[in-house]
């Protein structure tokens, strides 16, 4: 039987709001029924992944430390897609933001450097990631190639530039050999805000950004080139607003927001130049983004959600000895039941009869 | 309010209704879109639907083939009741339809989009025989084997035809068939109408030309506010007795003011150039212009012969290079975005109104900025400034009586007269010196369209230039003074409304002019 999607006149508000939730709830009965095939109570293992880590204060700030990278990479990829620009290289760019910081540590390393050295390598990670971006955009300008799949592919690019640094020309003299740079020296480290737990200065950093992207996107006129250029471009041109700068201003803010992203887990969490810097934080980003409506608040909302995934999985691969993957599979469940829920929430599924039986 | 006027005096026993419609209603939400709404269409006549935009007619339309289901009320197909759950029913029921608004893929042939609406497949060549024998038939031209791209809007139009009467309908409903059309054009569907009604054959013709409804049709349905106000015999009323059945009141004319002094130019065109951008859009080719402040120059022509590129390159959405080329109040513009030209107070509106001269999701306050973000007053350092901008929209909306439901609601959800009225009031605020409007009145009611032209013709008073671009010969022999018709990319002299005429126009619509200049350029 044929089914056709009918876009629906009047998309209820309340559909809006609910269709997260509906798409959360999904996302549980799922991961009930693979718990129940990979032979795991689900209810125990609901509660090792997303009720424990909510117990402790060490877990607690942990979620933060995760939340961080996914709340600025998300409302920087909230000014893309609002402009239905498809950035999906945020991954890249937080690798080359990290890379482009992490120099002038290493530059820096070992010499009388003064408290400058941090901001400066947060402005050098935010230009490197937004330089980063602003390929894509260029391809797109200049000769119309879609940015979803340039901006993707960048990532390997940039992951394998990452290899080659740290197994090369990076490589810790002194570290046996391992693919890694020195350690930053403290100048060039997040400083910490508790003394116990890992929780650091970076989350202030987002907040700050949440509240800066809330007032540009809901309250001057860029906000509102973006916001028409994604919803009505011709109405845009005739407006004045240039198709083209704003596809460079949006891939440009969405780059830098990932770079500040990669350059603060470098210079916090990890401490130093790694193979692996990213638990694939620039693509579970999109899942907050898509998650918190684009609304920076609401990517405040979803990036701690989608934290609990992460935290929820590192605890259920050592108490129930299941792979990482369940993580992966549990935020992707969430962007297609999302995605879903969009889809049923703004059109209308029709049977059509049969067009070759009539 | 008027009598019922018994059917066609000439029959002495009125033939059985093939499609009718007894006491329609259909709500949505608290507006009641049809009201106890009656029609019936009878086997060989040409019946009028008549009213203005909002009226209801598209909401009946839409049930009578099956897009829309009536809350309550009966359809019946020769006496026997019928429900249309969707468009194939009553399209086996001998229902056709030819929208506004045409369903075609410019990238297909003609015969590969009438293949892609039928419910069996045949062979190509099969089906262009069929398309052929039809064309011939009813004196239709289109060549099945040309790329609808190609294609003019009356051709386009021709092949939407095509594709209903090969499904042998018994009923054929025409939309607003002849906003489209030259004079010409029109005259040769009004012989294709006849010939179908002479099958016996019904053509439902839903129009707001007037004088058209009262030539071609036998009966007419008036509709206003939802409600059935009268079935009348056109040929026995008057335009103005008909257009007062519609608006309920007498239809004021747009009052001609040709005393005033004309000023200086406020918007020059030199040797306009413009490329083509791939296969659609007709490129310009040497556009000259000039309009002065206090007169208002019509620009005649069929959809589709570079108005549109003319109107881009004037608002400068497209941007041709030559800085000379447009020069507004005394400063060369050609080289100028949008905004810039805005701020030279030179104020535009596109023929689209929805996503061209606004953004169908957003809201109508939203829809304010568009075209006055840039003139300092709701934005102060790149900053909305929210009141400001709806004290602006709240202006728009009571200076122009724009009607709605709802506080703020979006673009999308106004009928097509009251967004244009928003449109164009959005521009006149802003005290334009220029002001280029490309479609006024497309698809506007009767009430609405004599407002709009009121206004412009009020700004000109005040010493505007005001530039229309418009399809409808009669509109711009109404209320413009001088007029130009737009042929293949290329402008003729504008000539004042009074030395002109009809056929004169029409003949230059369809290229004859032009071919003689071309034709002198060679030999130059």
């Amino acid at each position: 039987m044929p089914l056709k999607l009918e876009r629906q006149e009047n998309v209820p508000l309340a559909g809006l709001i609910a269709a997260p939730f509906v798409a959360l709830a999904v996302t549980l009965v799922v991961g009930a029924v693979m718990f129940l095939a990979m032979g795991q109570d689900p209810v125990e293992a609901f509660r090792i992944y997303f009720i424990d880590p909510l117990g402790d204060a060490y877990t607690l700030q942990e979620l933060v430390v995760k939340a961080c990278p996914l709340l600025l990479i998300g409302v920087g990829l909230a000014f893309c897609y609002r402009a239905n620009r498809w950035n999906i290289g945020a991954e890249g760019q937080y690798v080359v933001g990290a890379v482009f910081g992490s120099w002038l540590a290493l530059a820096t390393h070992g010499t009388e450097a003064g408290p400058w050295v941090l901001p400066a390598m947060l402005v050098l990670g935010a230009l490197g990631g937004a330089a980063y971006g602003l390929i894509p955009a260029f391809l797109r300008v200049r000769f119309g190639a879609s940015e979803i799949l340039t901006s993707l592919m960048l990532v390997y690019v940039a992951q394998l530039g990452l290899d080659y640094l740290v197994r090369g020309p990076w490589r810790d003299p002194a570290g046996f050999n391992f693919p890694q740079s020195v350690t930053f020296d403290a100048v060039a480290t997040v400083p910490l805000l508790f003394e116990e737990g890992r929780m650091h200065a970076g989350i202030v950093i987002a907040l700050v950004v949440v509240v800066a992207a809330t007032f540009v996107l809901g309250r001057t006129l860029v906000g509102f080139s973006i916001e028409l250029g994604g919803s009505a471009p011709r109405a845009a041109a005739f407006a004045g607003f240039d198709e083209r700068r704003v596809t460079y201003g949006v891939f440009a803010v969405s780059g830098a927001l990932a770079g500040l992203a990669g350059i603060i887990e470098v210079a916090g969490p990890i401490g130093n130049l790694q193979p692996s810097i990213s638990p694939g934080y620039g693509f579970t980003a999109i899942i907050a983004a898509m998650l918190g409506r684009l609304h920076p608040v609401g990517i405040l909302v979803s990036s701690f959600i989608l934290a609990l995934t992460y935290i929820g999985g590192e605890a259920a691969q050592i108490s129930l000895r299941m792979p990482f993957d369940v993580t992966r599979v549990f935020q992707g469940t969430l962007l297609i039941a999302i995605l879903a829920a969009d889809v049923l929430v703004r059109y209308r599924i029709r049977r059509v009869e049969g067009v070759r039986h009539a | 309010m008027a009598d019922v006027v018994p059917s066609d005096p000439l029959a002495s026993e009125p033939p059985p209704a093939l499609l009718e419609a007894i006491g329609l209603t259909k709500r949505f939400g608290a507006l009641v879109a049809n009201d106890h709404v009656s029609l019936a269409i009878r086997a060989g006549e040409t019946h009028a639907l008549l009213g203005e935009n909002g009226a209801g007619k598209s909401t009946l339309v839409k049930m009578m083939c099956g897009l829309l289901q009536a809350d309550s009320g009966e359809l019946r197909f020769e006496g026997a009741p019928v429900s249309f759950p969707d468009p194939a029913a009553s399209r086996a029921r001998g229902i056709g339809v030819v929208f506004q608004h045409f369903a075609l893929f410019d990238a297909l042939t003609v015969v590969e989009n009438v293949a892609l609406g039928l419910p069996r497949h045949e062979g190509l060549a099969a089906l262009a025989a069929r398309i052929e024998a039809c064309v011939h038939r009813y004196g239709l031209q289109v060549e099945p084997y040309r790329l609808v791209g190609e294609l003019s809007v009356g051709e386009r139009q021709r092949v939407e035809i095509v594709r209903c009467l090969l499904g042998d309908p018994r009923v054929l409903i025409l939309d607003e068939p002849t906003s489209v059309l030259t004079p010409d054009e029109s005259e040769s569907l009004f012989r294709t109408v006849d010939l179908l009604t002479a099958e016996g054959r019904a053509v439902l013709f839903i129009s707001h030309k007037l004088d058209e409804v009262r030539r071609l049709c036998q009966r007419a349905t008036v509709l206003r506010g939802g409600k059935f106000i009268a079935e009348v015999d056109p040929r026995r009323e008057s335009a103005a007795s008909l257009a007062r059945l519609m608006v309920g009141a007498e239809v004021p004319r747009t009052p001609r003011i040709v005393t005033h002094e004309l000023g200086e130019p406020r918007l020059l065109v030199k040797n306009l150039n413009l490329k083509g951008d791939g296969s659609r859009g007709s490129a310009l080719i040497d556009i000259n212009l000039e309009i002065r402040a206090g007169e208002i120059i019509g620009i005649a022509g069929v959809a589709g012969n570079g108005q549109t590129a003319l109107f881009e390159a004037l608002s400068g959405e497209r941007l041709g290079g030559d800085a000379e080329a447009i020069v507004i109040d005394r400063t060369p513009a050609g080289a100028l975005g949008p905004t810039e030209r805005r701020a030279l107070r030179a104020g535009f509106v596109p023929e689209e109104r929805l996503g061209h001269a606004a953004a169908p999701d957003m809201r109508l306050s939203d829809n304010v900025l568009l075209t006055t973000h840039g003139d300092g007053r709701n934005v102060r350092h790149g900053v909305i400034r929210h009141s400001v901008l709806h004290a602006m929209f709240g202006e728009i909306v009571k200076r122009f009586d724009v009607r709605f439901g709802g506080r703020d609601p979006k673009a999308r959800r106004l009928s097509g007269g009251n967004l244009q009225k928003f449109v164009i009031g959005r521009e006149v605020l802003r005290e334009p010196v220029l002001l280029i409007v490309d479609q006024p009145t497309w698809g506007v009611d009767a009430a609405a369209a004599s407002f709009i032209r009121t206004t412009l013709r009020a700004k000109a008073a005040e010493g505007c230039a005001v530039l229309v671009i418009s399809q409808d010969l009669d509109e711009l022999l109404e209320f413009t003074d001088r007029i130009a018709v737009m042929c293949e990319g290329r402008l003729t002299a504008p000539v004042p409304v009074e030395e002109t005429s009809r056929e004169a126009i029409g003949l230059a619509m369809g290229g004859a002019e032009t071919a003689s200049a071309q034709g002198d350029a060679d030999a130059a």
